[in-house]
């Protein structure tokens, strides 16, 4: 299986793990482990950057693991921008996960505000990673801008519903010169597999691992089935076809 | 400008008294296999007819509330400021009429009770006061906030109704959320319960989260005191007004609190008693309803009530919680609000929840958010 490269770095996992909606930061620690993802999401909202002794914070220190911060809580590109900056200064790194949200009850992308914050935080030196709607033209407007990669929904944050938004997925991936990874809405190992068939680069997944009744065997389901779809698409699946393959009932004559 | 007065003015209390009795069993089966709920199914989970179901509602509340909050509780901690009130409540202990000792906290007593919380763990703080205009006026309100505001990362208040100006204020300089309840939305039962003083103006108070909303708050918090009248007939008035608001201030994020009325001197018994079962039912009903609202348990209930309510819908819980001014530090003996039923620590009641395979949250909140948003 090949190996994911964003910006300057190169991963072995193409499975990204956010995590909200734990019950326990134990379980939360293991799941991260057992899912052998190597880049994380976490809310800066939830971290108390003033506190060495952040328990949520240290029950992210696991070997191997990069701590992607995100700026879910903003509700335009200012605000995101700022936060971007002090998730630089108190937890050293230029990675940030644009989450630009203004409404409170589905959580869906602010296209416009996260197109602004894009090109200024690219122009600062980050590296970023742009939660969207699954839109093929905000795609192509963010790689001009600069963008890491681009991170399309499947469906509403949180919902489990799976990729709703499949074809536009599909167009994104035809089109993309930066890594595509699938963010919301995977809410079965099936739709993670799903996603990586079509060509996805990458998945993150959270709500579907954080409040499963084992979310440490969840994470190992989801683990399984990125490496399972990805392999799948590797070994020539290929993206599905917009037109159909006749069996050539027209041409065989000439070869008769 | 948009008011919630008007989808108000199109509902009769009578009339609604009269739908509640009329739902029926169907109607409550209808209302639970929906994936989308109106005010309707709303109306048909908070009647007689779904207390047989309560069972089937629980289930539902505690899956709705894991997938949209996951299996955590935000936990925060209020700060009375003041018991200095010029209104007369009747049902309230900090009442004008009631003659009590009265404290208001100076600067630097809110710094020492607010050093007490910290000590706690406490990052989000609720500042709550009585409504005396002269002593604890915006002035007094605004300069709490700004002493507080480097000591924690979310603060709400629930304090008297102010202007829209402000409101814009408070929420520019960083207050995160405000409450407001409207104790009843009966016209006639609300002037009889207030008979004095501001808040005596139902139609003032009614308007009041317009006001909030217009000023671009992040969250605004409702709530009707459970026990005044009816509480089906007021829940469903507090939902008319959550959905009203929701549609028309779409940025801003909505909680809904349960004051069941409590004991405090000097003033009278509730007059509708609402039992746990139908505040579980209310708890269930909203949560079904709406899966994005934040619900609030305050120390009011019992812990045994708290205990299990944590992973029936429930999202947000106080604990430790003291009604009084100066009560964690300052002057412990002062007058409270009302008796609390569940005085366990806040390290005591986090155990409780990880018990439950639930994480307690102390941070949820970031101060750069707070910039204002456009005011509609």
């Amino acid at each position: 299986m090949s190996k994911l490269r964003i910006a300057d770095r190169t991963f072995d996992s193409r499975l990204f793990l956010g995590t909200g909606k734990f019950g326990d930061l134990k379980l939360m620690t293991n799941a991260i482990r057992m899912s052998q993802a190597e880049m994380v999401t976490m809310a800066l909202k939830r971290v108390d950057l003033q506190c060495s002794e952040d328990e949520f914070l240290l029950a992210l220190q696991v070997p191997g693991v990069n701590l992607l911060p995100n700026t879910s809580g903003a509700r335009s590109a200012k605000e995101a921008i700022l936060a971007a900056q002090l998730a630089r200064e108190a937890l050293e790194t230029n990675w940030i996960k644009l989450e630009i949200h203004p409404d409170p009850r589905y959580l869906l992308p602010d296209p416009i505000e996260t197109l602004y914050a894009t090109e200024a935080l690219a122009k600062i030196g980050f590296v970023v990673m742009p939660y969207i709607h699954a839109d093929p033209v905000l795609c192509k407007r963010l790689e001009e801008v600069g963008t890491a990669v681009v991170m399309p929904l499947g469906a509403p944050i949180g919902s489990n519903m799976g990729l709703r938004t499949l074809d536009f997925l599909k167009i994104i991936i035809e089109q993309s010169q930066v890594p595509v990874v699938v963010d919301a809405g995977i809410g079965a190992p099936s739709d993670a597999a799903k996603a990586m068939e079509i060509g996805a680069d990458a998945v993150l997944v959270n709500t579907a691992i954080a409040i499963a009744q084992h979310p440490v065997l969840m994470a190992e389901a989801f683990q399984q089935a990125v490496v399972s779809g990805r392999k799948g698409y590797e070994s020539g699946l290929g993206v599905g076809h917009l037109e159909a393959e006749s069996s050539s009932p027209l041409t065989n004559f000439l070869f008769e | 400008m948009k008011h919630f007065e008007t989808t108000f003015m199109e509902y009769d209390w009578q009339e609604v008294g009269k739908n509640l009795i009329n739902r029926t069993a169907t109607d409550v089966q209808h209302a639970l296999t929906k994936r989308k709920r109106s005010m309707k199914d709303f109306l048909s989970l908070i009647s007689p007819a779904a207390t047989p179901f309560l069972e089937q509602m629980a289930q539902l509340s505690k899956s709705l509330t894991q997938q949209r909050f996951g299996k955590t509780i935000q936990l925060y901690a209020p700060l009375y400021l003041s018991n200095e009130c010029q209104n007369i409540c009747t049902y309230c202990g900090f009442s004008m009429n009631n003659n009590i000792k009265r404290k208001t906290l100076s600067s630097t007593e809110i710094l020492i009770e607010a050093m007490a919380l910290k000590a706690m763990g406490i990052k989000h703080v609720l500042l709550v006061s009585g409504e005396a205009n002269k002593t604890v006026g915006f002035d007094y309100i605004r300069n709490a906030i700004i002493l507080l505001l480097p000591y924690f990362t979310h603060i709400s208040i629930e304090v008297q109704p102010l202007s829209y100006k402000e409101y814009l204020d408070l929420h520019q300089i960083g207050v995160h959320s405000v409450l407001v309840y409207q104790e009843t939305y009966h016209r006639n039962i609300y002037r009889q319960y207030h008979p004095k003083g501001k808040k005596s103006n139902f139609d003032y108070r009614l308007d009041t989260p317009d006001r909030i909303g217009k000023a671009g708050f992040h969250k605004i918090g409702l709530g009707v005191l459970l026990g005044l009248e009816d509480w089906r007939i007021d829940s469903f008035f507090n939902a008319l007004h959550i959905s009203y608001l929701q549609k028309t201030y779409w940025q801003t994020n909505y909680s809904i609190s349960f004051p069941r009325l409590r004991p405090a001197e000097g003033v009278i018994e509730p007059k509708f008693v609402m039992e746990d079962r139908d505040l579980l039912q209310l708890i269930c009903a909203y949560r079904i309803w709406n899966p994005d609202l934040e619900l609030s348990v305050s120390t009011r209930e019992n812990e045994k009530f708290r205990n299990h309510v944590i992973t029936l819908g429930a999202t947000t819980m106080s604990a430790a919680s003291k009604t009084n001014p100066g009560g964690y530090a300052v002057d412990q003996e002062s007058l409270e609000q009302f008796e609390t039923n569940d005085e366990r620590s806040i390290a005591t009641f986090k155990e409780i929840i990880k018990g439950k395979g639930y994480d307690p949250v102390m941070k949820d909140w970031e101060a750069t958010y707070s910039s204002p948003i456009k005011p509609q």
